[in-house]
């Protein structure tokens, strides 16, 4: 493997100098636990790998009036271990909380898991579906993107030259609003998703008034089922309503055959996914 | 929960004494291969295939040699090849030949990972980088990944010089390194007779052992053309043998220490680095280390043989079965050797059929070398052999149970290679099943969760080898006894070993230490493997403590000035028969013995004791939507002779469970077009994980095996071959159709219950 | 090699098992070779080098991680805490004693990596459920027992 020297910079600012000055030979560290993997698998080269966790704003959580915020490389377990995230963002932490084992759950973030853009990441869905903003800063200054933009490839991202992302923003929600995650693996922890749907759902006076779906696994990037997201838009969440979500998400997703899934057995997973994550984020308004 | 059949008493035997490495494993401080640090040592590292099947048209080492930190590179040219006269003719199987050739390509490769070069250098990143300096011009040739590939006709060939076996015959250009039958009887006059014939064909990928410990290896060459070889293996005094044919130096010139071994089941028989290792010293004057990560385990080391295997049995209208027809195909991998004997002993053994006819075969295709897994090609047949048991008691509505003991085995049943039973376990493993919680137990079929359950059982069977052992032991002068042994420790045998010195000695069993020690040390020890250590090393130790007590009332009788016919020992005590005024303890005798210190040695050369049976029920969970399924209850029953240590035993039970359940469920080599395993992780090569598994009772059934003072019989091996026909039955029982194919993973069974409806 | 000639070692001061150390690291390596090469302990073991078997956990600051994937620099000023340091000298760790009363270990080479965590397991929580016990130590393989000797092992030690 090709040495790569380390820098811990504590500022965002010191962080771009860096990251601007080795182009695509440097990249972030979060959690580790996927450039880690990669760059002695020798997928890419580095001459640099900038340990982000020192920079405030990349570990921090905070709660503005419309908005929590919480940095791109805060460990998973520091939004579960949060008794007002969990409360507040069950689809969010239904992800956090099963992403790898304990010792992943340590260092893996939800920023550095969007970052890596794999179709099958069990993090972007979720942010997705809860309509996050990425803080993003290069330099030329900041900017702001939806999650759902963010991913332009397997393994890419929109990310130019010297930027990095700061952190994610999800708005604050009704509390008629809530959201779902769900995957499916062959064992019961340590998988990557064979295909995966989150879905969130908001009421006013029994009839959904808002409804997000997206999927994972089934197409080069995490898709924003918009279509299967409307069809439900102003109707009873009722079985059959739901049912027609979930067949559109169904025709929606592409996936392809390899050593995780079948293309019949995806296109199966998401439409019973899609049932199960409507139903509880359903159930959880509820409650 | 241990069912005694025999009931004898026993002090030292059957208890859960803390097996004596214990503090040193979990404390961190036991020295696995990879620990190994001597002063000034090189790190070796080694240049694979990326390609499948191909021609080495030019191999150019330069780059690496002259790169900074690198100190010697070797390639095949460096390993003797001597002429077919004095190595063995390449011709035949399991030829010194091949396995050098495994060890390092000469001028094919055979599969991806196959080793051609090698490197030694001052760290790790650098003896990499190297490695990757070295350039290899490679000839592409066609690859065949399975047995239907490989046995087509127009295949390409992979060992071009080898002729095969075929039921006697040479034959030249083939991929079927052996074809071997086994006959009973008269099948097809009995087939005829059957009221009802069954047949069903099995298709299994390749699976791994999966031992969390990757491979590793240290040598040193010395000035005298001695080589110190350090390794975690099975057997030291094998990879001594191994060893001296590659290199071609006489045995006494190599002494291999085992480290301890971080798991093997059969995998950790063969030898990979150990000869590199060697070399790379001699070529450096250094110590090397070399180590295998684990896309290299994968790739290269040898993996469980899949293949297919269909069953044929025929019974009469009560149920009692007439004949029974085997067709068994078994993947070797690179080089011969796909277990196809062992696969014909068991595929029948747990009943008495009287016709019989066994076609096996040994076919070579584009993987690594096959190496022994857990009871090796026994779980391939079990699968065939027990689904048309099941399928058959589906069909006529017999209990399965009651119809596995209208046909068991027992003593004095003729098996399909030819020998008659003794005493075996079998009838008694099937009614302890039926009286078992498990299979008394309700079945909830329709849960809350709004899966389906099911039940399936199934028995396997595996033989356990005897060969030779030796055991040494000395009496210190604290009353102590130190015991040498050369059978690694993979699962607690230096413990049941000790013990049954201790129950002959009438000391307790922490007052036996034993120690497992290298070739120079101790008279020659098979391998750790085919369940033969707690049998034979075990064995060897119970006649070094006859041994001792004769040892030591010989020396009492010179100190007392007596006949040792007046002298007798018994629980460390040491008294004369006629005066009672003449006592001591073995620590007096041994602080002050007459004539020396008192020692003793023994070793065995044994025959197989009377093989293992299990029987095993497995519940399961199945999600109709996903196909996802979950093991709900698990109960494995076992005849192991006498447990020893009985929480080792219930341990054997229980690992080999798991690893059955991970290969019927979801373990697999998932192969590219071009030859080469995708799924080299452990991410995509899925074994059980805690949250996978219930909580798996053990009901130990003893039935002496008259081979062994105590009985023991091997405990090691059988308990990995019924869990995967017991899923597919149970499987069956859930959801009305059958799985043939392993693993029966989740897309499986959506597809096939698709296919139902 | 480019740039081989510039990355230079980089001096890292951290406490391992209570002992403060100052150790000089190469940037590029993992935590799990810094341990077992630089600072010699070898009680953590390597599995798989990719984060999915846990052979190699160690604690960092209470928290168990896979050092596999993590930088050696990066435990700058932090507590390690590997199973080394387990037993004191009044004796095993109530977790090391009831693995060895429970036979939770076979091989023993997945074992350190089993006592890290489910020694921090039990330091948050006390007295898990089968479930939790599962649960937590869905991170750590197995080839050898099964886990069912595992498990009742940290529940005895959790009494």
């Amino acid at each position: 493997m090709h040495q790569f020297n380390y820098y811990a910079p504590e500022t965002i600012k010191d962080a771009i100098s860096v990251l601007d000055k080795h182009g695509d030979r440097a990249r972030c560290l979060a959690g580790g636990t996927d450039v880690l993997v990669q760059v002695r698998g020798e997928r890419f080269e580095l001459d640099a790998l900038v340990d982000v966790k020192n920079i405030p704003e990349l570990t921090q959580s905070v709660w503005t009036d419309t908005h929590f915020i919480f940095g791109a490389a805060a460990p998973c377990y520091q939004l579960y271990e949060d008794s007002k995230v969990c409360a507040t963002f069950p689809g969010i932490i239904d992800a956090a909380s099963l992403i790898g084992g304990i010792q992943i759950q340590s260092r893996a973030s939800l920023g550095g898991n969007l970052c890596n853009a794999s179709p099958s990441a069990d993090g972007i869905c979720p942010l997705i579906v809860h309509n996050t903003i990425c803080e993003i800063a290069g330099p030329k200054g900041t900017r702001e993107i939806l999650v759902e933009d963010f991913c332009k490839g397997p393994g890419k991202n929109v990310l130019e030259k010297g930027e990095f992302l700061i952190s994610l923003k999800i708005p604050l929600k009704s509390s008629n609003f809530s959201a779902s995650y769900e995957r499916f693996i062959p064992r019961n922890e340590m998988d990557i998703a064979v295909a995966a749907v989150a879905s969130s759902v908001e009421m006013d006076q029994g009839i959904i008034s808002k409804c997000r779906v997206a999927l994972a696994a089934v197409g080069p990037i995490p898709i924003y089922a918009k279509e299967a997201s409307n069809i439900i838009i102003g109707k009873e969440p009722s079985e059959q309503n739901i049912k027609l979500v979930a067949q559109k998400a169904q025709e929606i997703a592409s996936p392809i055959s390899d050593m995780r899934g079948t293309i019949d057995h995806r296109k199966d997973l998401i439409e019973v996914l899609t049932r199960r994550t409507m139903n509880k984020a359903i159930e959880r308004i509820g409650a | 929960m241990v069912l005694d059949v025999n009931k004898k008493k026993y002090k030292v035997i059957g208890t859960r004494p803390i097996r004596h490495d214990g503090y040193d494993k979990v404390t961190g401080r036991a020295q696995y291969g990879a620990d190994l640090k001597l002063p000034g040592m090189l790190i070796g590292a080694v240049l694979r295939s990326p390609h499948a099947h191909a021609r080495i048209k030019n191999l150019d080492t330069t780059d690496a040699e002259k790169m900074d930190g690198v100190f010697a590179v070797m390639t095949a040219k460096d390993l003797p090849r001597l002429t077919d006269a004095e190595r063995g003719n390449s011709e035949e199987s399991g030829s010194e030949k091949h396995l050098s050739e495994n060890v390092m390509a000469f001028d094919k490769v055979l599969y991806k990972g196959h080793v051609v070069a090698a490197v030694a250098a001052k760290d790790q990143n650098t003896a990499l980088e190297a490695v990757k300096k070295i350039k290899v011009e490679y000839q592409i040739l066609k690859s065949v990944t399975n047995v239907d590939q490989a046995m087509a006709p127009g295949a390409p060939i992979l060992l071009e010089d080898f002729s095969g076996d075929h039921l006697g015959k040479k034959v030249r250009k083939t991929n079927i390194a052996a074809h071997v039958r086994h006959n009973v009887g008269d099948v097809d006059a009995a087939f005829k007779k059957a009221e009802l014939i069954i047949e069903k064909e099995v298709n299994m990928q390749t699976v791994h052992q999966g031992y969390i410990e990757p491979h590793n290896a240290t040598a040193v060459w010395d000035e005298e053309d001695r080589i110190k070889v350090w390794t975690s293996t099975q057997g030291a005094f094998d990879v001594r043998d191994s060893v001296s044919k590659v290199l071609g130096l006489g045995v006494s010139r190599i002494r291999v220490t085992p480290m301890e071994i971080g798991g093997g089941f059969g995998g950790k028989i063969p030898i990979y680095l150990e000869p590199i290792a060697a070399v790379l010293s001699k070529k450096s004057r250094r110590p090397v280390k070399a180590m295998m990560n684990r896309t290299d385990v994968f790739d290269a080391t040898g993996p469980g043989p899949g293949g297919k295997v269909k069953v044929k049995i025929g019974i009469d209208s009560k149920g009692k079965m007439l004949a029974a027809y085997a067709d068994i195909r078994l993947e070797a991998g690179g080089y011969p050797e796909a277990f196809i004997e062992a696969a014909a002993k068991c595929v029948f053994s747990c009943y008495e059929i009287p016709s019989m006819r066994i076609d096996a075969y040994d076919v070579l295709v584009n993987k690594a070398s096959s190496a022994p897994y857990r009871a090796p090609a026994s779980p391939q047949v079990a699968f065939a052999t027990e689904t048309v048991v099941d399928e058959i008691c589906l069909q006529k509505k017999f209990d399965p149970i009651d119809f596995r003991l209208m046909n068991v085995a027992t003593k004095g049943t003729r098996t399909a290679l030819g020998p008659k039973y003794r005493t075996i376990g079998l009838q008694e493993c099937l009614e302890a099943a039926k009286n078992s919680d498990q299979w008394k137990s309700r079945l909830d079929s329709k849960p809350s969760s709004g899966k389906k359950r099911g039940r399936g059982i199934a028995s396997g069977y595996w033989f356990n080898i005897g060969f030779k052992s030796s055991v040494n032991l000395a009496l210190n002068s604290d009353g102590i006894v130190s015991l040498t042994e050369g059978s690694t420790d993979i699962g607690g045998t230096r413990a049941s070993i000790a013990m049954q010195a201790a129950e002959v000695l009438g000391i307790p069993a922490e007052n036996i230490r034993p120690t497992v020690v290298d070739t120079d040390s101790i008279g020659h020890t098979d391998v750790t493997g085919g369940s033969r250590t707690t049998y034979a090393t075990g064995y060897a130790a119970y006649k070094a403590a006859y041994k001792l007590i004769d040892e030591i009332i010989e020396k009492a009788a010179l100190k007392w000035d007596i006949n040792k016919n007046d002298v007798e020992y018994s629980d460390g005590v040491i008294k004369s028969k006629t005066d009672s005024a003449l006592t001591m303890t073995i620590q007096e005798i041994a602080s002050d013995s007459p004539g020396g210190p008192i020692v003793s040695s023994a070793s065995v050369d044994l025959e197989e004791a009377g093989g293992g049976f299990a029987v095993h029920i497995v519940d399961l969970e199945i999600d109709e939507e996903t196909g996802k399924t979950d093991v709900v209850n698990y109960t494995a029953i076992q005849d192991v002779g006498k447990a020893i240590h009985p929480s080792y035993v219930e341990g054997q039970m229980q690992g080999g469970a798991a690893q059955g359940i991970g290969w019927a469920l979801n373990e697999e080599y998932f192969m590219s077009d071009d030859g080469v395993m995708l799924n080299s992780s452990y991410l995509d090569y899925r074994m059980p994980i805690s949250l996978d598994l219930p909580m798996i009772n053990t009901i130990i059934v003893e039935v002496p095996s008259e081979e062994h003072p105590f009985g023991v019989r091997g405990v090691g091996e059988p308990p990995i071959v019924p869990p995967i026909p017991a899923i597919g039955n149970a499987i069956t029982n859930a959801l009305g159709l059958r799985l043939l194919s392993t693993p029966m993973k989740p897309s499986r069974i959506i597809e096939a219950l698709k296919k139902e409806n | 090699m480019n740039n081989q000639g510039k990355v230079k070692k980089v001096a890292i001061s951290t406490t391992i098992n209570g002992e403060e150390m100052e150790i000089l690291v190469d940037p590029y390596i993992s935590l799990l070779e810094t341990l077992r090469e630089i600072v010699g302990i070898t009680g953590t073991k390597e599995g798989c080098n990719d984060g999915n078997c846990g052979a190699c956990t160690v604690s960092i600051d209470g928290r168990i991680v896979d050092s596999c994937l993590v930088l050696g620099v990066e435990v700058e000023g932090k507590k390690i805490e590997t199973v080394e340091g387990m037993a004191t000298s009044e004796g095993l760790h109530p977790l090391q004693q009831a693995f060895l009363e429970e036979a939770a270990l076979q091989c023993g080479i997945c074992t350190p990596g089993f006592l890290v965590s489910a020694k921090a397991l039990l330091d948050n929580e006390p007295k898990p459920s089968e479930e939790r016990i599962r649960h937590w130590l869905a991170g750590n393989l197995c080839r050898c027992t099964g886990y069912d000797k595992i498990v009742k092992a940290v529940k005895k030690a959790s009494n």
